[in-house]
């Protein structure tokens, strides 16, 4: 490593965390390993459920074990650390793995008689990897490149997701923190009523950016241009091939798997953004988003594992950043765990409002007009925690 | 013709080029774009955030 201290662009700075970006490669082939082992070594249910052991009890773990990194790379090192190939080629090769590790997981399902919580484990294991393939569809997703563009389609088509990279891109970004935004979360919503509002939300949203845009151009809607049906084509492909393969009877398996990689994005941006609020400018328009509109997390292994992603704030600034030069800024709103831990709490919705409620407040300053309210829950939750309209100043109303 | 770039992630609208992805044909002037328009790139730039560039 010593070498990229050399004169290099990076003006003296080591990226202590090169080598560590593959972790975002190992976490998620390790749902590639159970079925492995399983044919490979022992018959043993256990193996199946690794993946999952390893996302909900020992990556919260190492969070809270090897605690944070507050380190930026230095403003004159970005050009350089952007330009380095590495860091792309680290995002390329976990496109292959994904693809492998879910044909793989799904003709293990077809071909071998497991016993229900066998199924589960697999299911589970498998979705939990479409996760992975959904933060690296929204990593390559943001880049300019047709290139980076066209993996992101190929690795979000795994999970029937393609919509995301456009929903997310010119939908999210745009209305991020804002009542109009379903996959912002609002304060009081719990992640149950979310995810009716977060999934169907994001692909009427991708659907209706795609039919402006074909319109633009003077195209059909169900033109091949078309951004939602490309990566969809390509899913419906996959599918048919499996179903050919192996019986009618994994399409269902197929779904449930599907459903729970897109619920890993749906706990994801609950948490990213919970209860945050842009205010509205006297123009109608909601002010830019500013690094207090997302949740952070500097903890180190889940970084390792989502390519930074936790580094939220900077991202919302600069979409196009690469996740190798994302940056922290002192007083964020800050999470208590990475992502994975976060998730867990999320599924308790009590507790989340317990740890999660009282830094939302302190991070608005108490102000209700900062506060992105479950409508039916504002009255409620005003009473609760002893909040009054501050005077208007000058600015619209909140939700 | 005119070239106006996107001060967040230096995206540029070319007058001239227009950008087809987007709807807006070569020739489409920056003006007639709507006022809506947003970086198609990173989408945190408004319209009147853009830069002219000089030529």
């Amino acid at each position: 490593m010593q070498h990229l201290a050399a004169d290099n662009g990076l003006a003296g700075y080591v990226d202590r965390k090169r080598r560590l970006w593959l972790f975002s490669l190992m976490v998620p082939g390790l749902a590639l390993v159970g079925p492995l082992l399983y044919m490979l070594v022992s018959p043993n249910v256990l193996w199946l459920w690794l993946s999952t052991i390893f996302g909900y009890v020992v990556i919260p773990m190492l969070d809270g074990v090897l605690g944070e990194d507050l380190s930026n790379p230095p403003e004159e090192a970005v050009p350089a650390l952007e330009a380095d190939p590495y860091y792309r080629y680290v995002t390329y090769a976990l496109v292959p793995i994904l693809w492998v590790s879910f044909i793989v997981n799904i003709a293990f399902l077809g071909l071998y008689e497991l016993p229900w919580y066998g199924t589960l484990a697999v299911i589970l294991a498998t979705g939990g990897s479409l996760g992975f393939g959904l933060n690296l569809g929204h990593e390559m997703g943001h880049k300019k490149t047709g290139l980076e563009r066209w993996l992101a389609k190929i690795t979000l088509a795994l999970g029937c997701y393609g919509h995301f990279f456009v929903e997310h891109n010119r939908g999210h970004h745009r209305d991020v923190a804002t009542p109009e935004d379903p996959a912002s979360a609002r304060m009081g919503e719990s992640i149950y009523r979310f995810v009716f509002r977060e999934m169907p939300g994001a692909f009427f949203r991708a659907w209706d950016l795609e039919a402006q845009r074909l319109e633009r151009c003077g195209k059909s809607v169900w033109s091949l241009d078309n951004e939602v049906l490309q990566p969809a084509l390509i899913s419906a492909v996959l599918y048919a091939l499996l179903i050919a393969w192996l019986g009618i009877e994994i399409l269902p398996v197929m779904l449930l798997i599907a459903f729970w990689g897109a619920f890993q994005l749906t706990q994801a941006n609950y948490i990213e953004h919970y209860g945050l609020l842009r205010r509205k400018e006297p123009s109608g328009r909601y002010e830019r988003c500013q690094p207090h509109h997302s949740w952070n997390s500097n903890h180190l292994f889940s970084n390792w594992a989502l390519f930074h992603l936790q580094r939220h704030s900077d991202h919302h600034a600069h979409p196009t950043r690469r996740y190798q030069s994302l940056r922290d800024f002192p007083d964020l709103p800050r999470l208590p765990n990475g992502y994975f831990g976060m998730y867990l709490l999320a599924y308790f919705p009590p507790l989340w409002q317990r740890v999660m409620d009282p830094r939302l407040l302190e991070a608005v300053g108490h102000d209700p007009q900062r506060i992105n309210f479950l409508p039916a829950k504002r009255e409620q939750l005003m009473r609760r925690y002893g909040l009054s309209e501050a005077p208007l100043d000058g600015a619209g109303a909140a939700a | 013709m005119t070239r106006y770039q996107c001060p967040e992630c230096g995206y540029e609208y070319d007058e001239a080029a227009g950008d087809p992805h987007q709807g807006y044909p070569a020739g489409t002037a920056w003006d007639s774009l709507p006022e809506t328009f947003t970086c198609p790139d990173c989408a945190v730039r408004y319209k009147e955030d853009f830069r002219a560039l000089e030529e």
